[in-house]
């Protein structure tokens, strides 16, 4: 029976390349030793060990490929109908042994496919993980835009972890230019709740524990009023309006004026 | 929970506090964990191994690298056998301190790690445990 | 004993802590820190912590002692080079230095000290020319 079930299950293989194929040889190498044990039943024993890693490796590699959970699954129940026609042929004269014999191991798949399913959404899980972690990434950037002067437009809710991933991008920037001024505009913000406002305000701290001074703008009125209404006290960061104002403050504490050119004056120079 | 590596450290001596922290840095390299992780957790050990020293004159930190189904970090738990903690809510307010520090102690290391138990018995000793995981969350 | 170097270029005095801070080491820096304020009169101090890479509250208590010393003796402190991961955690553990200083880096530190002491000497003319205009 042994060598027939590995050749029944290497015909479903044929069709796969060969890290798979060496993959799923090994496996039932390893199937056919735990069945040999007699254990039919609990897959968390030692002899299923090997099985249930190649198993594991197989659906996380798929996850990530982005297979469907359908063609992870065909796997190993794929498996099941070899096996079954298998046993039909050679238990064709003994019903009961056939039936008895079908029914373990289709438990068994059943179980081991099980496996698959969980490491399956597992590793999808990880993907959502790390696209969270992007995405993180992705809305904050740091603008640089003045000499010594960072802006940093924040769209979205600020959460703690989201918090911990602006302030470490914004105070890298400060230390890679040698800025002295950040600005924070929070115009993409929906709304300011006093945990949001304890974010902004340990933001501010460390950029000025860095040696650098930040300033909030982009402040809309209703988000000034529930800042009062809350009763959060901003009085200690200087905050703005419009991005405008806070690059003109800006200027103003690095001493940088811009003027507008009187173009006449201008065009009678290049002359 | 899997313990993965496990480490004691027997803290005495204000020398030991150095040496400590270089061993948590180990710890939490070995698992990947970012600097800004790393800093946070290294400050909170550093605290609580001062606590240590100064309310009970040392006791022993256990180091472990532990793993759950989907994360992995670093476990530390400091045992003393000094006076305890008459009120713990109290220790754990900012500000509170019997020993004319900046009382940020307690409450401060709370807010650097992700998890934070604290049993304490007057009498008895005190122990913290606290857990850094390796994406700080 | 270890110790730590303590430089004197022109009115002010620059460390630059590159080792892990145990406490002895700290409160030695404390002492022969604020004994080199009174001997040479300086009006600034720098401290350089860029190759620190933990600052707990008690380093901070550190620090803050030193820039309230200093300040009683009339010179400004400023901490340079703070590391990002440093600051973070100080925030979070809630230790914000109030008191002290801080610059992006040394030559900067610099020009904020010069800065002080510009304002300063025009606060200390105009107390002056109100004294006047008061007698």
């Amino acid at each position: 029976m042994q060598n027939q079930l590995s050749d029944a299950g290497l015909r479903d293989d044929l069709m796969t390349n060969d890290e798979l194929l060496r993959q799923s040889e090994e496996m039932l190498d390893a199937l056919l030793r735990a069945i040999a044990t007699g254990n039919f039943d609990d897959i968390y024993a030692t002899e299923y060990e090997t099985i249930t890693d190649t198993l594991r490796d197989i659906s996380i590699t798929r996850a990530r490929q982005g297979f469907s959970p359908r063609e992870t699954a065909q796997y190993v129940l794929s498996l099941k109908k070899a096996v079954v026609e298998v046993l039909e042929q050679e238990r064709s004269d003994d019903y009961i042994t056939l039936y008895k014999e079908s029914t373990s191991i289709n438990t068994l798949l059943d179980n081991l496919s099980i496996v698959t399913f969980e490491t399956f959404i597992k590793g999808r899980e990880e993907v959502i993980l790390r696209q969270t972690d992007e995405i993180s990434e992705i809305s904050t950037p740091v603008i640089r835009v003045w000499n010594g002067i960072l802006a940093l437009p924040i769209i979205g809710t600020l959460d703690s972890a989201r918090t911990q991933v602006v302030m470490e991008n914004l105070l890298q920037e400060i230390v890679n230019t040698g800025s002295n001024i950040a600005i924070l505009d929070i115009s993409g913000v929906p709304a300011v709740d006093s945990l949001v406002a304890q974010h902004l305000i340990k933001t501010v701290s460390a950029t000025r524990l860095m040696g650098a001074e930040c300033i909030i703008s982009g402040i809309r009125a209703e988000i000034a009023q529930t800042i009062v209404h809350l009763g959060i006290d901003l009085s200690n960061i200087k905050t703005k309006a419009t991005l405008a104002s806070a690059l003109q403050l800006a200027f103003s504490m690095t001493n940088v004026e811009v003027r507008r050119i009187d173009k006449n004056v201008g065009l009678r120079g290049t002359r | 929970m899997i313990v993965m590596t496990k480490d004691t450290m027997e803290i005495v001596r204000e020398q030991d506090v150095v040496p400590f922290r270089n061993r948590v840095r180990e710890f939490s390299t070995k698992i990947g964990m970012s600097v800004v992780n790393q800093t946070k957790l290294i400050t909170a050990a550093s605290e609580l191994v001062r606590n240590m020293l100064k309310y009970a004159n040392g006791g022993k930190v256990i180091l472990e690298i532990i793993s759950n189904n989907a994360k992995t970090g670093v476990r530390l738990t400091f045992a003393d056998q000094g006076p305890g903690i008459p009120d713990l809510s109290l220790a754990m307010k900012d500000g509170y301190s019997t020993g004319r520090s900046l009382g940020l102690g307690l409450p401060g290391a709370k807010r650097l790690v992700n998890e934070f138990d604290l049993k304490s018995q007057p009498g008895q000793g005190t122990t913290v445990t606290v857990i850094h995981w390796k994406h700080g969350r | 004993m270890d110790r730590i170097p303590i430089l004197k270029m022109g009115h002010f005095l620059l460390v630059t802590i590159q080792v892990d801070l145990y406490d002895r080491l700290a409160l030695t820096l404390e002492n022969d820190l604020i004994s080199m304020v009174s001997q040479t009169g300086a009006r600034g101090v720098l401290i350089d912590i860029s190759a620190v890479s933990i600052v707990d509250s008690f380093m901070g208590r550190i620090l803050g002692n030193i820039a309230s010393m200093s300040r009683i003796m009339d010179a400004e402190t400023v901490v340079v080079g703070m590391q990002p991961a440093v600051a973070i955690t100080l925030v979070e553990l809630g230790l914000t230095l109030q008191g002290v200083y801080t610059a992006l880096n040394v030559e900067k530190g610099m020009e904020l000290l010069n800065s002080k002491m510009d304002t300063n000497l025009e606060q200390e003319e105009d107390e002056e020319d109100q004294d006047d205009r008061n007698d």
